[in-house]
């Protein structure tokens, strides 16, 4: 019996142990169920999530018609591609610098040759102004590109202002330009202001020359001016950075503004940049004759004591320089062409328009207001100045009619006085002519009544001869 | 000092004696006499007393002026220019300078006397640029000449006349410039002109040949002479001479005065990126052409030619012009004529 008890009581011990077990197991699967529960709910809002960020790339992938902005710059390329570029270039200095050549190589076409000889084999008195047109293409990419040669210039023994007829030329490129702009029919709008202006510089070595001075200060406001030396093999790699340094420092002396290369923030552009900058003014050599040198094929110059090579980095720049110019910096010329140049030069030309009908003190608070409104404003005053006019005409109308008038009666006045002096005259002489008539009755009567008396008289005598003849007689 | 020298005897090497067949009409000589010592004992006086040279040099600022005249004359005779500070300025007007040095070699002195004309075409306006340098030229003229007239002359007259005017011609590879033209009309009469083009490094053998020759045709079109000048040749050997340099003028020079080794020798030149440019390389320039020319054979006779042509010419019209002399000078009284 005891053993059973014990036994019950084992069994009774271990029942309860296992129930505890069993509690705990059961707490334990609770715990478990709300953890994960918890996970659950977790799952489901992760996938949440994702569901709506599968969305979100869904509707950008959207095959049938995404957002696409990402895109413009290709749309942009394909109409300008379609449409073409236009650049004008301009090329100035003295003849005999290689200004032909340079656009020849750069180019890499021969603008100027033996059938259509360039500017240069024409020897000029004056300075002119010519401009090639040439359509390039490269890539299925078309290219307008015009250069403005002037040739004379400098070559004159008296070369003041040789730069006029450049300005001119620049200036009624722009007014055609702002013509076109403002017509109300703007569809053709062909752009032919110039872009870039080449300046080549003799490679004397020592510095600028007076005509280079003045010519970069008149143009600097007007075009993007960038300097060269032409010629550059002339100088050795010393003498080539003296004269660098030399020419920079003139032009900072008199504050010539050439073109500055903008920068960028990407850092492998900026150091391009950099480069560049520290290399102007480019020194060039222009050449497209192809000279072998250790077995290479290159553009170059051949002398007895070896070949100048064209492309070479180490020859000269201008590998720079065409980089600059047509690689990297083309589009940029022209922005700076239309935004500050031909911005400078519209707002120069009509404030001059609108100040040339107002009074000079006035003008000054009148540049900001639109152009209709000022020409309503000239209109008025146009008007107002007729009217002003017209009133003084008046007036002096008036006056003169007044002054003939008073002349007329002076001289009418005049001439009554003068009529009552002659009939006061005439009266006098009448009165005259009264008394001597009555003078002269006087005397006929008196000599009448003589004559009567003599001949009563004689009568008598007669008679008293007759008597005393009849009584004579009778004696 | 100009040499006053019997014009029939020239000192020209070799001149064969010919005792028989001159039409003036010499007798045979029976014995060695010595006459031909007379060359040996003017060579002996003339050592003793020097020469005198004036080079003048003409060109736009920044053709190598200063450096081709310390290359031809081995020494630092004229004023380094891209020594120059740039806070001299381009003067305003064209300015004479010169500079006098005595050089020596082989026992013969020379005073040489360059003369710099900075200011020369460098201007915006160069109307009668020129004429400072003409009126320079003009009263050394007159200096000698009022010296010359002198009662009690001196023994050596100061030679300052300028015997020789190197004009320096831009390398522009196309033509003559109208300034080029215009100095050289107005002053090829007054003094022996020499053209040269200035650094010729910049023109390759055919652009060179091509310039030259459009140069020379512009030249002979305007009516410009350039020394030699052919109506002053004398004799067949002068023409042929003359005819030579001429064809070959104007010559391409560059100079330089660094020295780089070439070859093991060291050699004057110019050092760029793809070569040395030698100085003395008759295949690289023709400096040692203008050297040979200007020094070696003809510095005598460039200074015959100025005191025998171009001031007698000036001489005549001088007293021509005022019959009698009256000196221009303004400082001086005008004087009685002393002839």
């Amino acid at each position: 019996m005891r053993i059973e008890e014990e036994q019950k009581e084992g069994w009774d011990e271990e029942k309860e142990a296992e129930r505890m077990h069993c509690e705990k197991l059961e707490k334990e699967s609770m715990q478990l169920g709300k953890a994960l529960a918890v996970i659950w709910s977790e799952i489901h809002c992760l996938h949440d999530d994702i569901d709506s960020i599968m969305d979100l790339i869904r509707n950008q992938r959207n095959l049938e018609g995404y957002v696409g902005f990402a895109n413009l710059p290709n749309q942009v390329y394909r109409k300008s591609v379609k449409r073409g570029f236009e650049f004008t270039l301009m090329v100035v200095g003295e003849s005999g610098l290689g200004k032909s050549t340079l656009i020849n190589s750069l180019f890499l076409t021969d603008l100027y040759s033996k059938d259509y000889p360039g500017p240069s084999q024409r020897i000029k008195k004056t300075v002119q102004v010519e401009q090639s047109k040439v359509l390039i293409k490269e890539g299925g990419v078309q290219l307008t590109l015009t250069i403005v040669d002037t040739p004379g210039f400098g070559d004159a023994v008296d070369n003041s202002n040789c730069w006029q007829p450049v300005i001119n030329y620049i200036d009624s490129k722009c007014e055609d330009f702002l013509n076109a702009e403002s017509r109300v029919n703007r569809r053709q709008m062909p752009d032919n202001r110039v872009h870039c202006c080449l300046y080549f510089i003799a490679p004397s070595g020592h510095g600028l020359k007076p005509l280079d001075i003045e010519f970069m200060k008149r143009l600097h406001d007007k075009v993007n001016v960038i300097p060269l030396i032409a010629k550059a093999d002339t100088l050795t790699p010393e003498e080539c950075q003296l004269f660098k340094k030399q020419i920079m420092k003139e032009i900072q002396e008199h504050k010539i503004k050439i073109y500055e290369f903008p920068d960028t923030e990407e850092d492998e552009d900026s150091k391009l940049i950099r480069k560049i900058k520290e290399r102007m003014p480019l020194a060039v050599v222009g050449s497209n004759v192809v000279v072998e040198v250790n077995g290479r094929k290159v553009r170059g110059r051949q002398y007895p004591w070896g070949v100048a090579e064209v492309e070479n980095g180490e020859h000269c720049d201008f590998t720079v320089l065409r980089n600059m110019l047509i690689r990297t910096h083309m589009q940029d010329l022209k922005d700076v062409t239309n935004n500050v140049h031909y911005e400078n030069y519209r707002s120069k030309k009509l404030a001059a328009v609108t100040c040339n009908g107002v009074d000079a003190s006035k003008s000054k608070g009148q540049l900001t207001k639109s152009p209709l409104a000022q020409m309503e404003e000239e209109r008025r005053e146009h008007v107002m100045k007729m009217k002003k006019m017209e009133t003084e005409m008046e007036q002096v109308f008036e006056m003169k009619v007044k002054e003939k008038k008073q002349k007329l009666k002076d001289s009418e006045a005049e001439l009554e006085r003068r009529h009552e002096q002659m009939k006061r005259n005439l009266e006098a002489q009448y009165k005259e002519l009264e008394e001597k008539r009555r003078q002269f009755e006087e005397e006929k009567a008196n000599w009448e009544m003589q004559q009567r008396i003599l001949e009563q008289q004689k009568l008598d005598a007669s008679k008293t001869m007759e008597k005393n003849k009849k009584k004579g007689k009778i004696f | 000092m100009s040499e006053i020298v019997p014009p029939e005897v020239r000192p020209k090497p070799a001149v064969p004696a010919k005792p028989q067949g001159s039409s003036g009409g010499g007798s045979t000589l029976l014995g060695y006499v010595g006459i031909d010592t007379i060359i040996e004992q003017m060579r002996k006086k003339t050592m003793k007393t020097g020469f005198d040279f004036n080079v003048m040099v003409v060109g736009q600022s920044g053709l190598g002026k200063s450096t081709l005249v310390n290359t031809l004359f081995k020494s630092q005779v004229s004023r380094r220019s891209s020594g120059w500070s740039r806070d001299e300025k381009i003067p305003r007007t064209v300015e004479i300078k010169s500079v006098s040095h005595v050089i020596e070699e082989g026992g013969v002195k020379m005073k040489l006397t360059v003369i710099d004309t900075p200011g020369f075409g460098d201007q915006i306006n160069n109307e009668n640029c020129w004429e400072p340098i003409s009126k320079y030229i003009n009263e050394q003229y007159e200096k000698f000449l009022k010296e010359e007239v002198n009662i009690a002359r001196k023994k050596r007259i100061p030679d300052t006349r300028v015997h020789c005017c190197l004009y320096f011609i831009s390398p522009t590879g196309h033509s003559l410039r109208q300034l080029d033209i215009e100095f050289m009309k107005h002053l090829g009469r007054a003094v022996n002109i020499i053209p040269v083009i200035a650094k010729a490094d910049t023109l390759t053998p055919e652009e060179k040949t091509e310039f030259k020759q459009r140069v020379r045709k512009e030249l002979e079109v305007c009516g410009a002479e350039f020394y030699p000048q052919k109506e002053f040749d004398e004799d067949m050997e002068d023409k042929s001479d003359n005819d030579k340099i001429r064809e070959t003028m104007p010559f391409a020079v560059v100079g330089s005065d660094k020295e780089y080794q070439v070859n093991g020798k060291r050699v004057l030149g110019r050092k760029t990126a793809w070569g040395i440019v030698e100085v003395e390389n008759p295949n690289h320039c023709e400096f040692s052409l203008l050297r040979d020319f200007l020094i070696r054979s003809h510095l005598q006779d460039l200074k015959e030619v100025t005191h025998n042509i171009h001031y007698e010419t000036y001489r005549a019209k001088r007293l021509n012009d005022n019959g009698g002399l009256h000196p221009i000078s303004s400082s001086s009284d005008t004087q009685e004529s002393n002839l």
